[in-house]
Parts: C-alpha cells; sequence; structure tokens
C-alpha cells in the first residue's frame, strides 16, 4: 500500500511506523443538546496515512474531526461521550487542557482564514509567537520549513512582509496549511479544504496532501469523491451519525461490503 | 391605460424621490446653520488670546477660555481612564464569552444607561461624590463624563468584535493558542479600528456635555492644579457666559461653542480617516 512504501521516506520527525495507530477512537458520541450527531464510532486512524471522511451533509463527519481536537467544546451546547487516544494519550483525559490537544492536532478549515492584519510571515509564525517563541532565529527557519512543506515558499519568499490576504486564495489555503504546520503538530485535520477552491488550486492541495502524509497523519473531511479516491489510504463512510464502513479506500471505492456505501460512492444518494 | 398607469406610476416615483431628497437635505441643514451662525458669531472673537489668557474680570476687555479649553482636555483624559478601559473589556466580555442570560442583562443595562438623561448622571455623582467629598472638583467632572462613556464604548465593543468572523477565532484556537491571547492578539487586533472609531465617538459626545458638569466640575475662572478643585471646561464656560447680560462675554462664548464644534468635527473626520483606510486595505 501506497502509505506503507512512503512511510521510509519520512523527514524521521518521529520515530513512528505506518502501521502505527495514531488516533485510537473508542464509542464516541457526540451532543448537541442531548441530540446525538454521532452514535458510537469506533476506528483506527493509521499514522502517516491519509484518511477520508465522506458522507452526506449533516452526516457528522464536521463534528467527528472536530471532535479529534475538541473544537466541538466552543459550542457550549455540545457534550461527548467515549474516548479518544492519540498515539496512546487520551485526550479527554482529566486534567488535559484542550489547548494542549489542539498543539497537537492541527486543523485547516474549508475557508481560508489567515489573519488579515498580519503578514504572511506573521500568519505562518503566529501559533509560535502567541504560545512565547521569541527566538527570531526559530521563527525564521521554521517559516521557511513551513512555507515550503505546504509548498509556498518560491512563490511568497521575496514577500513574506506583504499581507496575507493579499494572496489569491489557493495561496491563502496554502498559508493556513503551513500556519498549522508551524506549530509541529502530530495530526493535520483538513475540513473540506479544497471545497472553496478552482481545480488547479484544488489539485495543488492535493499533491501537498500526498507530500505531507510522509510525516504527518492527516484525516480530511470531503465531499468530493474523487478527492477521496485519488488522495487517501484510507476512508469512512458516514451516514446519519453512523460509522457504516470503514477500510482501505481502494476497497470501499470499489468492493465496499455495504448497500449504502455502494449506493453513496457511487453517486446514487448524498 | 396601459400609458396612463405608467405614467401615474412614474409620478408616483418623482414624489417620492422629492420627498426623500427634500428629508436628506433637512438632516444637512441644521448642520449647515449651526455651523453658519457660529461662524459670523464667533469667528471675530478668535485670536490668540483666546487660546492663551484666562478670562478677564466683567468690563475688562479682552481674555481667553484657555483654562476651559485645558479643562475639557483634562476631564475627557480622566473620563477615558475610567470609560475606555471598563467599555473595552465589558464589549470584550459581552461578545466574546458566552453567558447568555447575564449578557442578556447587561446589554440590557447598557442600554437603558445610555438613554439615561446626563443631568441626572450629574446629581448622581453630586450625591455619591461631591457631597463627600465636601467640594466639586476634577475628579468628580471626570467620573460622571468616565461613567457616560462605558455603555457607548461597551456597545460600540462589542458590534464591532461580532463583526470578526469566527473563522479567525477558529484557526487561532485550532493553533492551540490560549483563549484571551486570542482574544487580544486576533480578534481585538482584527477590530482594532472599530474600537477606536467607537472611543472617538464616545468622546466626542461627552466633550459637548454640561449638565452633568454642572453639579460636579462646576466651572473655575482660574487654572485648576488639583484633582480637587473645581474645573473649567468649554462647555460650561460657554453656558456660564451665554446666560450673563454681557455683550462682550456673549462674544467669547460665541467663539466658544465654534471651537467646540471644531473640536468634535475634527474628532468625527478623524473617525471617517480611519474607517476609510480600513475600507482602502481591504481592497487592496
Amino acid at each position: 500500500m501506497a502509505a506503507i512504501s512512503q512511510s521510509t521516506s519520512g523527514a524521521g520527525a518521529e520515530q513512528k511506523s505506518a502501521t502505527d495507530t495514531a488516533l485510537a477512537v473508542r464509542n464516541l458520541s457526540v451532543f448537541f443538546n442531548d441530540k446525538a450527531v454521532l452514535k458510537n464510532v469506533t476506528m483506527d486512524i493509521a499514522a502517516r496515512a491519509v484518511t477520508a471522511i465522506i458522507g452526506p451533509s449533516g452526516c457528522g463527519k464536521s463534528t467527528f474531526l472536530r471532535a479529534i481536537n475538541r473544537m466541538h467544546e466552543l459550542n457550549p451546547e455540545a457534550r461527548m461521550d467515549g474516548e479518544i487516544c492519540l498515539f496512546g494519550d487520551n485526550i479527554y483525559g482529566s486534567g488535559i487542557e484542550p489547548v494542549i490537544v489542539r498543539r497537537r492536532v492541527g486543523m485547516v478549515f474549508q475557508k481560508s482564514n489567515p489573519f488579515p492584519t498580519m503578514s504572511i510571515n506573521e500568519n505562518v509564525t503566529v501559533g509560535l509567537r502567541l504560545n512565547g517563541v521569541r527566538d527570531k532565529k526559530i521563527l525564521a527557519e521554521r517559516t521557511e520549513q513551513s512555507l515550503r512543506m505546504a509548498a509556498l515558499w518560491d512563490e511568497v519568499k521575496d514577500r513574506l512582509h506583504a499581507p496575507a490576504i493579499s494572496l489569491s486564495g489557493g495561496q491563502q489555503q496554502r498559508l493556513c496549511i503551513a500556519r498549522a504546520l508551524a506549530v509541529q503538530p502530530e495530526v493535520l485535520l483538513m475540513d473540506e479544504p479544497a471545497s472553496a477552491l478552482d481545480p488547479l488550486a484544488t489539485q495543488k492541495i492535493e499533491d501537498l496532501i500526498i507530500e505531507l502524509k510522509k510525516i504527518y497523519t492527516i484525516v480530511i473531511v470531503t465531499h468530493n469523491m474523487q478527492q477521496a479516491a485519488r488522495s487517501s489510504d484510507f476512508t469512512a463512510f458516514f451516514y446519519l451519525g453512523e460509522l457504516v464502513e470503514f477500510g482501505p479506500t481502494a476497497k470501499i471505492f470499489t468492493s465496499p461490503a455495504q448497500k449504502r456505501t455502494e449506493d453513496y460512492v457511487t453517486g446514487r444518494f448524498g | 391605460m396601459d400609458a396612463a398607469n405608467h405614467n401615474w406610476r412614474k409620478a408616483k416615483n418623482t414624489m417620492m424621490q422629492t420627498l426623500a431628497f427634500a428629508c436628506a437635505i433637512l438632516v444637512i441643514l441644521p448642520l449647515v446653520l449651526v455651523f453658519f451662525h457660529l461662524v459670523t458669531q464667533g469667528a471675530s472673537s478668535i485670536n490668540w488670546a483666546f487660546f492663551t489668557q484666562l478670562p478677564k474680570p466683567v468690563g475688562e476687555v479682552g481674555g481667553g477660555m484657555a483654562n476651559a479649553i485645558l479643562g475639557t482636555f483634562i476631564l475627557i483624559t480622566l473620563a477615558s481612564l475610567i470609560g475606555v478601559p471598563v467599555g473595552v473589556l465589558g464589549g470584550v466580555f459581552l461578545s466574546e464569552y458566552t453567558h447568555k442570560r447575564l449578557n442578556w442583562w447587561i446589554r440590557f443595562t447598557a442600554d437603558v444607561t445610555n438613554g439615561v438623561p446626563s443631568i441626572t448622571w450629574g446629581m448622581v455623582v453630586y450625591a455619591l461624590i461631591v457631597v463627600p467629598m465636601k467640594g466639586f472638583s476634577t475628579l468628580a467632572g471626570g467620573i460622571v463624563l468616565g461613567l457616560m462613556m462605558i455603555p457607548l464604548i461597551m456597545r460600540t465593543t462589542e458590534e464591532v468584535l461580532q463583526l470578526v468572523p469566527s473563522g479567525y477565532r477558529e484557526a487561532a484556537l485550532a493553533l492551540g493558542i490560549a483563549q484571551w491571547r486570542m482574544i487580544i492578539q486576533i480578534v481585538v487586533r482584527t477590530a482594532l479600528k472599530g474600537i477606536i472609531t467607537g472611543i472617538l465617538l464616545a468622546l466626542a459626545r461627552v466633550a459637548g456635555e454640561t449638565a452633568p458638569l454642572l453639579f460636579t466640575a462646576f466651572g473655575n475662572g482660574y487654572w485648576t492644579h488639583k484633582l480637587t478643585e473645581p474645573i473649567a471646561a468649554l462647555p460650561l464656560q460657554i453656558f456660564n457666559y451665554a446666560i450673563s447680560p454681557y455683550d462682550d462675554w456673549h462674544r467669547q462664548a460665541w467663539a466658544g461653542a465654534l471651537v467646540l464644534i471644531l473640536l468634535v468635527t475634527a474628532v468625527n473626520i478623524s473617525v471617517r480617516v480611519l474607517t476609510r483606510d480600513r475600507f482602502s486595505r481591504r481592497s487592496a
């Protein structure tokens, strides 16, 4: 499988092999005002691989993603049940602050959201600076490294001090990816990262995802079936808050075990 | 018949347009009147002495409102020391921390407070500060204006913070940035120009207040050296001179009013410049 063959070429940031489990999700349920939007989900997400979450609108896939870095807690009506372990650490354990979890689990959103008051390099380093990193050398290094990883360095290296909002839509989204990478997370969550972009920009993001999985564990929510098929190693199909089927992407798209999965991936509903 | 109908519609449209235009002109007219009047009556009394000298006793020619002009600046500085931090932080609380019921009450209270007549403010601060301190004072004047600024600044701050897209908050939190840092460095920074605009408008509003100062700052014909002494302020001086029977004082009052309105206009223009800058940056 692709994930395994590429694992040896990783930059060596971590010593985990591709067959490791990055996220062990056990009996995860999420409720909004006691209405269950995610029901009893159990799955293992592989390290250094791309896991795609697909399903029709309202199936709970975004909620699932947000539960992985505890972003759903921003909604005061949200409540969760179950357990998620990140490389063995229960992220919902007692005394674990969401802030700590989010430094290990980064996130890229559907709508690119670079901070409008900041320049390109300020955007990249904001996560470090606001967590107390002052050393200019480290910041400069991390800026270049993150922008290179996000395949944006060559386009912006001569105007790092330009406002971030002067970039094009696709560049802004890659800047957001660089910003998330700069704090060196272990997992990168992507919530429909290319759905607001044109085909060319989408292509770049997809290439980037394949490049990034050498180092990072990536979970991506997408509405685009081709995108899931092209860029992921594993695919999970969610429907009405339940995990219907989860397995290698090739299998989900060619010979799914469940009738509902087959109907969805062949475009018969959703 | 169709044509007649069409003509009637056109006539109605023209009528409405004219009416709306007339009303729009009526909005501008009072300001033009005020400026015209103040300039014709007051401009001749504005000279160097007006800005540099103390008022002269009745009968003596000349003198100025230097102490009142400085007094107004001192009073609004004191007021800002109270109104800006409390108002801005209150607005931050309303916008960024969700306490549904508490927020409803704070918002409601702020709106009611905004509607409290300014003379009422003066009486309350008179009872709470002036009476216990046994005298009119600069401090009491600053406090009353500061209290009036709080709800104004709080509501505008809340409104501009609400305009900051929630995506920025989420993006910052997802980077593992603590909420208070996110609020200061991302949300407030993004909305900073709007917050400053709100502060300046609140300043312009209280700079012209007279009624609450009657019971608190009281006015002073001389320089003020301590916060516990009464202090002169432009609106107070204008009031005292305008109700006096002396022509010379009347002229000074006109000049004072002209200076005051120029001050308020200057603040409003700087607000315009600030907001225009924001739009030009967005389109860049």
